[in-house]
């Protein structure tokens, strides 16, 4: 079965068709705050995602620090100070401040839905952490109760657009059915996750920037995505990215010496760098017994690949490895115009990983817990004013037009390969001599390629039903490679998670954010950091 | 990756083909549901967390095959590890004393 081509004057029809005010697409953590918001302003709620909501997505198979501070101007002025600097000073502070607010709130109201906390020695419920399938399970009760729809196992595939060019929906497949959906809504959260380019980090391989591709190509903009160069440490040939406990590792070559300046935090280039022709190996050794304990406590999963494996990571050295996650725990995606996370879309609205993350994080988050609280931060932001939004449009009749492109729109080439796309785009992002550590030439190589790629793609016919994900999929992470790129190019120094050989230092002249869009071209722009001059932020 | 489904443990219930985020599962009429697109496992484990009957086993491998029997997974009691490992059972996961997790606290 064909995709009806997209034509400025085909009404789009599916399977199953729905009217709401607000769709929310994605159900991780973003998500699913927003679908309890936008349902809290009195919005008829939909929410769709790709997998399963409540075990798919960065959060779900993990446990997740979150950045939770009691409102103690010394404590939150130390929470704010702690990350200043190594995030370029690209943060925006007012931000950072709403965020802890927001936070805040949001962790306490989980603890009045039941989420099991647990009580320090005096007593004192310790609420920076959660449980994923824990906290993923209570959001998705949660977001039914609210009286949201969740469509599961439907990922979306194009956005859908009124005749000025306002959202007004989206549409996709229900891939466990085969068949197609359709909701019209006057608002729309985008909270798609990050792009992690398919690299089995543990839970990543549904983030494949969709949403950034759909916003786009409704003429919304990126921030921020030349910081995308995440990469996490897992067990050779494994897929749990936990990377804290290897701060209390020692790295060696094969044959047990060590590695000069190898180190989890501040020497993981070193490990890049030798990962590109050797094996490195870990060992906990500067964990003692009780320190053991703890971890086993903390992240169980970090141990569970290795026990399964029989090795005892304490006491002997095992094989590591780097893989990519990309904007996941990068911090560049869609850029936000407001206080309400509005994108430059009307009625477009974007959330957690798929939003830029800059304006907590600056250029790096990498570890920490400012990627949880982003994500209920602004899925809560973004799911309320959505909630006005479309509840104030109800009723309009507008006309729905489809806006999807490459890959779902009729051209006159043969249909896109997209097993053979994917690969073609990950050569290009997953080599840590391309993407991790940087350099002009090697950019613009890999962007000549790309930029190939697109020009192809673009002449393809509609994929089938049954390959139009994959289809989407290896186009999103086309365009967003692009963008990534070429923010990379503009970006002349080296910042937060940003490095470039060619240009080894910090140049203060560029304390901007890069802003980026467009698919057949792309343009990028800048924009003044709000106060990088600022030494030391007051909460 | 996923890799055995027990037949002696599985019900059928098909919550495995629900959960699971790439959706490698599918439903069998009347039967137990098979692993469909094993190379879409992205090793996450939801699947094994949420399987009410432990009859799930992904192992650790994400990118090769390790042919482990359910009978070896009997045998090393594997099956239900994930999910007692982190505590989806009665009475959660014991929390160590605290002046044992802030051991975790000053790196
Ligand atoms: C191993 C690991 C450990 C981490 N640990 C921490 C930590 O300790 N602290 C911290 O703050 N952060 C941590 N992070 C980052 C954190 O997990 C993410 O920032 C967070 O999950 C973002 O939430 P989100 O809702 O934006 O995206 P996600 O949780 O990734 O959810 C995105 C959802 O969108 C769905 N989706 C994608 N495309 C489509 C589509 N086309 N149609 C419909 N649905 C779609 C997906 O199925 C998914 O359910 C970690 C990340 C990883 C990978
Ligand atoms: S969840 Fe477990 S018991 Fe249910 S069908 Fe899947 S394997 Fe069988
Ligand atoms: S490990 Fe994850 S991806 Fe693999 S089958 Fe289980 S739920 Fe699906």
């Amino acid at each position: 079965m064909a995709f009806p081509p997209t034509a400025a004057s085909s009404v789009p029809t599916a399977s199953l068709e729905l009217d709401a005010d607000v769709l929310v697409i994605g159900g991780g953590p973003a998500g699913t705050w927003a679908a309890i918001a936008a349902a809290a302003r009195g919005a008829k709620v939909v929410l769709a995602d790709k997998g399963f909501c409540g075990s798919s997505g960065a959060t779900a198979p993990s446990g997740t620090g979150v950045w939770y501070v009691p409102p103690d101007p010394a404590r939150r002025a130390k929470a704010m100070n702690s990350r200043w600097d190594l995030g370029g000073r690209l943060a925006d502070p007012a931000w950072m401040r709403r965020v802890l607010d927001r936070t805040y709130d949001n962790v306490n109201r989980l603890a009045e839905w039941g989420y099991p906390f647990s009580d320090d020695a005096d007593g004192r419920s310790i609420r920076n952490g959660l449980d994923g399938p824990d906290y993923m399970r209570l959001m998705r009760k949660r977001t039914k109760a609210a009286g949201v729809k969740i469509l599961d196992h439907s990922p979306a595939l194009e956005l859908l657009r009124d005749d000025g060019g306002a959202v007004a929906g989206a549409a996709g497949v229900r891939r466990q059915k085969a068949d197609t959906w359709l909701v019209r809504a006057n608002a729309v959260v985008i909270a798609t996750g990050g792009c992690a380019f398919l690299s089995k980090a543990l839970g990543c391989n549904v983030l494949t920037g969709d949403g950034l591709l759909f916003a786009a190509e409704l003429g919304a903009e990126l921030s921020g995505m030349e910081f995308s160069t995440a990469y996490a440490m897992a067990l050779e040939g494994g897929s749990v990215t936990k990377t804290r406990f290897y701060d209390w590792a020692t790295f060696t070559f094969e044959d047990g010496s060590p590695i000069p300046g190898a180190a989890s935090k501040g020497g993981r280039s070193v490990i890049a760098r030798v990962l590109q022709s050797r094996r490195v190996f870990a060992q906990l050794d500067k964990a003692d017994a009780e320190t053991e304990q703890a971890m086993r406590y903390a992240q169980p999963n970090f141990f569970l690949p290795l026990d399964r494996v029989g090795i005892d990571p304490f006491r002997q050295r095992f094989p590591v490895t780097l893989l990519l996650e990309g904007t996941v725990r990068g911090t560049g995606g869609l850029r936000i115009v407001d206080s309400t996370c509005a994108t430059t879309v009307p009625g477009l609205y974007a959330a957690g990983d798929a939003a830029t993350r800059e304006l907590v994080c600056g250029a790096f988050t990498g570890g920490g817990s400012h990627n949880a609280a982003w994500a209920m931060s602004s899925g809560y932001w973004a799911g309320s004013a959505a909630g006005e939004h479309g509840r104030h449009l109800r009723g309009r009749n507008r006309t729905v037009l489809r806006a999807g492109g490459v890959g779902i729109a009729d051209g006159p080439g043969r249909a896109i390969d997209a097993a053979a796309l994917t690969r073609a785009v990950q050569d290009e992002v997953w080599p840590y001599d391309r993407n991790y550590l940087r350099s002009g030439e090697r950019l613009t190589d890999s962007l000549g390629r790309l930029d190939g790629l697109w020009r192809g793609a673009r002449m393809a016919q509609a994929a089938s039903l049954d390959e139009a994900q994959r289809t989407r999929e290896g186009v999103a992470m086309l365009a967003t490679s692009r963008w990534m790129y070429r923010s990379a190019l503009s970006r002349t120094e080296s910042r937060g998670m940003h490095k470039r050989e060619d240009f080894p230092e910090k140049d203060d002249s560029q304390l901007h954010y890069t802003t980026s869009g467009g698919l057949d071209e792309i343009w990028i722009g800048h924009e003044r950091a709000p106060s990088p001059e600022v030494e030391v932020l007051a909460a | 990756m996923i890799e055995v489904i027990s037949e002696d443990r599985c019900t059928g219930c098909n919550i495995c083909v629900n959960v699971c985020p790439t959706n490698v599962f599918a439903p069998a009429a009347g039967g137990i549901p098979v692993i469909a697109r094993q190379d879409d496992c992205q090793t996450c484990f939801m699947c094994e967390v949420y399987c009410p009957d432990d009859a799930l086993y992904v192992a650790p491998h994400a990118t090769e095959i390790t042919h482990v029997t359910a009978a070896e997974l009997e045998e090393r009691d594997l099956f239900g590890s994930y999910r007692r490992s982190i505590g989806w059972i009665r009475g959660g996961r014991p929390r160590p004393a605290p002046e044992i997790m802030q051991r975790l606290e000053h790196r």
